[in-house]
């Protein structure tokens, strides 16, 4: 018991952490998307918590609200509607873009160790309990990220919403069949 | 025992327990008044042979449904057609924990001082809801995929458009009450109308309009109830369960009207606040107990529901969409503006 209570933080990190790399290793090896798309909703909900370890609970919420309720709804009704084939790991693992996907993963990881170890990431006290401190006053963790954003971070954060817009609409060009839908009433049929 | 394990452990496992008892409790007697308050507006009795009136009707269903035998269909997906109930049923039930229905309360001097009888009061309470809300929708869609039916599979799709659809509104309109607000614990927004005099809904009428449209596509219901449609899709989603994991479906979909209520209840009329404090002559009404304000409050919402249900023609599904991102989501925005310079104005 006497461990137990010393130990709570790490033990439902390792909980945690061991869930949320179990279900992205799902995620490339079971052959059918859905489950595959379920075990990374598992990863999500399992970050969400290790935000909530981390005292980061608006992230948390919003890793809930966005990834798990917004972008894996999307996933899984593609999924569904598209009727993907099964691959076979095998065969990807043998074409012919392999190579490249190896060299891309090696490259992506040794740039995010590379954050952590050495950028701003692994800097001692820029965590969760310094942004709560805004001009010297301690506030809840909406606010501060809310005061981040807006205030030092304004025009980053206003170029991101512009590159997702042009995204989002460059989408929605790339997805439309032809403009003969536009005639009459524009119908969505499912 | 030492203190704190019984702060930290005892006491919440004890007011978990009851909670959830009692929300059960009062989603069994939903549909019973669901099925009579349908009954009387088409001029039938509705239930009434099991118990005095009927009103033991909701405890023979749940007999009956715990009886059934329990069918998987032999080419259903069986893991992914197991989890689908429970994924609906344990969000719906967990967004429970932060829920306020009465400030602190010493139990008429039961307790040495005044606890707070909901679970918990998160900093975040507001999206922590709307979160683990949008994860219900999984369970829609999953029972519908893994069931290997057709009309299963149509009743899942429809669902996530329509939930995916109609989230986007619903938030707008919860944010202006957060400018009202200014913060996301349940708890404070209660606060905040008590310090204003003021119940959102009168500054916020669009806002709940809205909010309520929303709240009663996400829950599938009259007169969105396309996931479900009986005269199109047998039912929908759930056609091929049966007994245990059919009775989850559907208490899921009361639990959820009943939480959209109850935020209804706590972001615009007050939570557990009673009516008209400062008139001399209403305040007998002090002597009601704060938790049945928030139950009557909860309770018209829940009427609203079914009287819905009783007057509504279904939509369309490319009316409900039409509605949704062509009518809600402008609307919502404008609303934002309005309430936007409201406060500004307001508050100076």
């Amino acid at each position: 018991m006497a461990f137990l209570s010393a130990h709570f933080v790490a033990i439902v990190f390792y909980v945690l952490a061991v869930l949320a790399v179990a279900g992205g290793v799902g995620v490339i090896t079971f052959k059918n998307p859905v489950h595959s798309a379920l075990s990374l909703l598992g990863t999500f909900l399992a970050v969400a918590g290790l935000f909530v370890l981390r005292h980061a609970e608006f992230l948390a919420a919003v890793q809930l609200l966005v990834y798990a309720g917004g972008i894996m709804v999307l996933f899984l009704f593609v999924i569904m509607l598209v009727n993907v084939k099964r691959v076979s790991p095998e065969s990807a693992f043998l074409s012919r873009r392999a190579p490249l996907a190896v060299i891309g993963g090696v490259v992506l990881g040794a740039l995010i160790a590379f954050g952590v170890l050495a950028g701003s990431l692994g800097r001692r006290g820029g965590g969760a309990a310094a942004l709560q401190t805004v001009q010297g006053h301690v506030v809840g963790n909406t606010e501060a990220i809310g005061w981040m954003l807006y205030r030092h971070f304004l025009v980053p954060f206003e170029i991101v919403s512009v590159v997702l817009l042009v995204a989002m609409i460059g989408a929605i060009i790339f997805g439309r069949k032809d403009a003969g839908l536009e005639g009459r009433g524009g119908r969505m049929e499912p | 025992m030492q203190a704190p394990l019984i702060q930290f452990i005892v006491i919440p496992i004890v007011k978990i327990v009851v909670i959830l008892a009692v929300v059960l409790l009062v989603v069994a007697y939903l549909t019973f008044a669901e099925r009579k308050i349908l009954a009387y507006m088409q001029v039938r009795l509705g239930p009434n042979r099991v118990g005095p009136k009927g009103w033991l009707q909701p405890i023979a269903d749940g007999l009956k449904l715990f009886a059934k035998e329990d069918l998987i269909p032999a080419k259903a997906e069986k893991a992914v057609f197991m989890l689908a109930p429970a994924m609906i049923m344990v969000p719906a039930l967990l967004a429970f924990s932060v829920i306020p229905f009465a400030p602190a309360t010493d139990l008429f001097g039961l307790l040495p001082k005044a606890m707070p009888p909901y679970v918990t009061d998160i900093n975040i309470a507001l999206l922590f809801v709307l979160g683990i809300s949008s994860i219900g929708v999984f369970g829609i869609i999953l029972g519908g995929w893994s069931s290997n039916n057709k009309f299963s599979m149509m009743g899942g799709l429809r669902s996530a458009a329509q939930m995916v659809s109609y989230e986007v509104p619903m938030g707008f309109a919860i944010i202006a009450v957060l400018l009202m607000a200014r913060s996301l614990s349940l708890v404070k927004i209660v606060e905040a109308q008590q310090a204003a005099h003021l119940w959102f809904f009168i500054p916020g009428i669009l806002a709940l309009g809205i909010y309520f449209i929303c709240g009663v596509a996400e829950t599938n219901r009259n007169p969105f109830d396309l996931p479900e449609a009986e005269s199109e899709l047998v039912a929908g989603f759930h056609t091929e369960y049966s007994g245990m994991k059919f009775a989850f479906f559907f208490l899921a979909e009361y639990t959820n009207m009943l939480v959209v209520s109850s935020l209804a209840t706590i972001m615009f009329f007050g939570g557990w606040l009673q009516p008209f404090p400062n008139v001399a002559w209403l305040s007998f009404l002090g002597v009601i107990p704060p938790v049945i304000w928030f139950a009557v409050k909860v309770a018209c919402f829940i009427f609203v529901y079914m009287w819905f249900r009783g007057t509504f023609p279904r939509y369309r599904f490319d009316q409900l969409m039409q509605v949704g991102w062509k009518w809600l989501i402008p609307l919502s925005l404008a609303n934002l503006v309005i309430v936007g310079v409201g406060v500004l104005l307001v508050k100076g």
